[in-house]
């Protein structure tokens, strides 16, 4: 069912955990009870560390694994603009009816950013419909 | 930890073929090939074969041979039993009572009688899964042709009042079907003693150390069913289709052992479930679904709290261990198991199920296997679970 990227991400995950100093922490959730916080410490618009925590199956876990991967480093414009089609390339493909656990990635890492944006005293990015 | 193990747990979904049931059935794989249909001598070895089955299945069930129909499964067989009654029936009436904890092999006929304007009760269950005797009385209408409650649940293992629910269904003459797949090898039957009031039984072989796509259907003389396959004239008219021969032997000798080393077999899987639930149940925010003891030797149905139970399952099977999960991820369904939901789990809870089914393979070291490795995952997944503070955690 799962490819052997995706087993990888899900029995070996990258990024558990919390940041103590995290400066944007998000959090996101499906109707399927599937539920990921994500943890970004932020430094002159880079994303300079991610974490993060989920509740889920091993979609959800390898997609969050992979995310908080995919953006560590990245300026934050760049990690907004990850999408949940980069996350289930990157992990090489993910099963029908489980693409929507690579969008908890995004959402939560959405919301991260936000925090971030709201303490910085810029307001939200809106979401794309 | 130990050197990984292979253990399977998950017998419930299905079960290895005995050899000697493998043996028994090459001889009609190979040169005993005939259609048993056919007059000449392969055909009638075929036919003998048959017959030989049949009265094996009987004799195991204490029912008459003629009370016997060979089935493709217990899919078949359940869903035969309950359209087959419906059509027949449904001059009569139009009022079916079942529950809502039922196999979908059940629940989905059901359903489909539904669309076709039939009406259907779904008794509800307590938290244990029990069906309450009085409430299918209080069910029951004028124009109920049929009543459907399983033997024991699949998922988690309560045996239902089946002996008091069939009085009740006598009483009201109203015919009384129960899908016994999970029992057979694990209760002993008798159609004509204990299991009196039961009119039609639905088994499978592969439940059973059999081969799978053979079942059969216990229809009770005298009642009214309309055909579900219709063809040729093969099982006294009732089940068209070339039988299974092989298949048949094999679901024969199956059977025969199975209730013939029902006792001793209880026995071990007992000594080994209760082992495996005490120590299971030493694992924090874990409960037990399903009846401490009106309960299948076999199965045991755990629930633990901030995980999901499809990264369990997996996580499991990278150690070897073959599980199952009433979680919605690992079927693809949006909900999660629709029994757990029944015996009024909430979601969140429902969500990190296991299943583990013992078998005749299973041994006091897989226990042991199961013990070591069982706790380690379950930490493994809490300490990534956003819902989950060790600190919090309930000791016991």
């Amino acid at each position: 069912m799962y490819n052997k990227k995706v087993m990888d991400h899900f029995m070996n995950p990258r990024n558990v955990g919390e940041i103590e100093d995290a400066n944007g922490v998000g959090e996101a959730g499906n109707p399927h009870g599937d539920y990921m916080k994500i943890f970004l410490k932020i430094r002159d618009d880079r994303v300079e560390d991610a974490k993060f925590k989920t509740f889920g199956c091993a979609a959800a876990i390898a997609s969050s694994s992979m995310a908080t991967e995919l953006i560590k480093g990245k300026t934050l414009k760049e990690a907004w603009e990850l999408t949940n089609e980069d996350v289930a390339e990157a992990l090489e493909g993910l099963p029908p009816g489980k693409l929507e656990c690579s969008v908890l990635s995004r959402e939560a890492i959405h919301s991260a950013i936000n925090e971030y944006r709201r303490k910085q005293g810029l307001g939200a990015l809106p979401e794309q419909t | 930890m130990g050197e990984k193990r292979f253990v399977y747990m998950d017998h419930a979904a299905t079960t290895f073929t005995k050899p000697e049931v493998f043996e028994a059935m090459l001889p009609f794989l190979k040169e005993h090939f005939g259609n048993p249909s056919s007059l000449y001598s392969i055909g009638r070895e075929g036919k003998e074969a048959v017959e030989t089955a049949r009265e094996q299945l009987a004799k195991a069930l204490g029912a008459s041979p003629e009370e016997i129909y060979f089935t493709s499964g217990g899919t078949e067989s359940d869903n035969w039993a309950i359209k087959g009654t419906a059509f027949a029936r449904r001059k009569k009436g139009k009022h079916i009572i079942t529950t809502p904890i039922e196999h979908h092999a059940v629940l989905y006929p059901c359903k489909y009688l539904e669309t076709q304007g039939f009406d259907v009760t779904y008794l509800p269950v307590d938290s244990y899964g029990l069906v309450d005797p009085a409430e299918v009385e209080a069910a029951i209408r004028d124009d109920t042709i049929l009543l459907s409650v399983m033997y024991a649940n699949n998922e988690i293992g309560t045996i239902e009042p089946i002996h008091e629910i069939g009085e009740i269904a006598r009483e009201h003459e109203i015919p009384f079907h129960t899908d016994a797949v999970q029992v057979i090898g694990k209760i002993p039957l008798e159609m004509e003693k204990k299991e009196k009031n039961v009119d039609m039984l639905a088994l499978s072989s592969h439940k059973f150390y059999g081969p799978k796509g053979i079942g059969a259907l216990y229809l009770r003389e005298g009642i009214e069913i309309d055909n579900y396959m219709h063809g040729g004239s093969q099982e006294r008219k009732k089940r068209a289709g070339t039988e299974n021969v092989a298949g048949i032997v094999g679901l024969g000798k199956a059977i025969e052992l199975a209730t013939g080393n029902l006792e001793k077999h209880n026995e071990k899987m007992k000594r080994l479930r209760d082992r495996l639930l005490k120590g299971v149940l030493k694992i924090s925010d874990c409960r037990l679904n399903g009846h401490p003891e009106k309960c299948l030797s076999n199965n045991l149905n755990f629930s633990f709290e901030y995980i999901e139970g499809e990264s369990l399952l997996l996580m499991l099977d990278e150690m070897g261990i073959c599980s199952s999960t009433g979680s919605a991820c690992s079927s693809g369904s949006p909900e999660p198991s629709h029994v757990l939901r029944a015996i009024g789990l909430p979601p969140e809870i429902a969500q990190g199920s296991l299943r583990l089914t013992l078998g005749d393979d299973n041994s006091e070291e897989d226990i042991d296997y199961v013990l070591e490795v069982l706790p380690e995952t379950v930490e493994k997944l809490r300490v990534m679970s956003p819902f989950y503070k060790p600190e919090n955690a309930c000791k016991k």
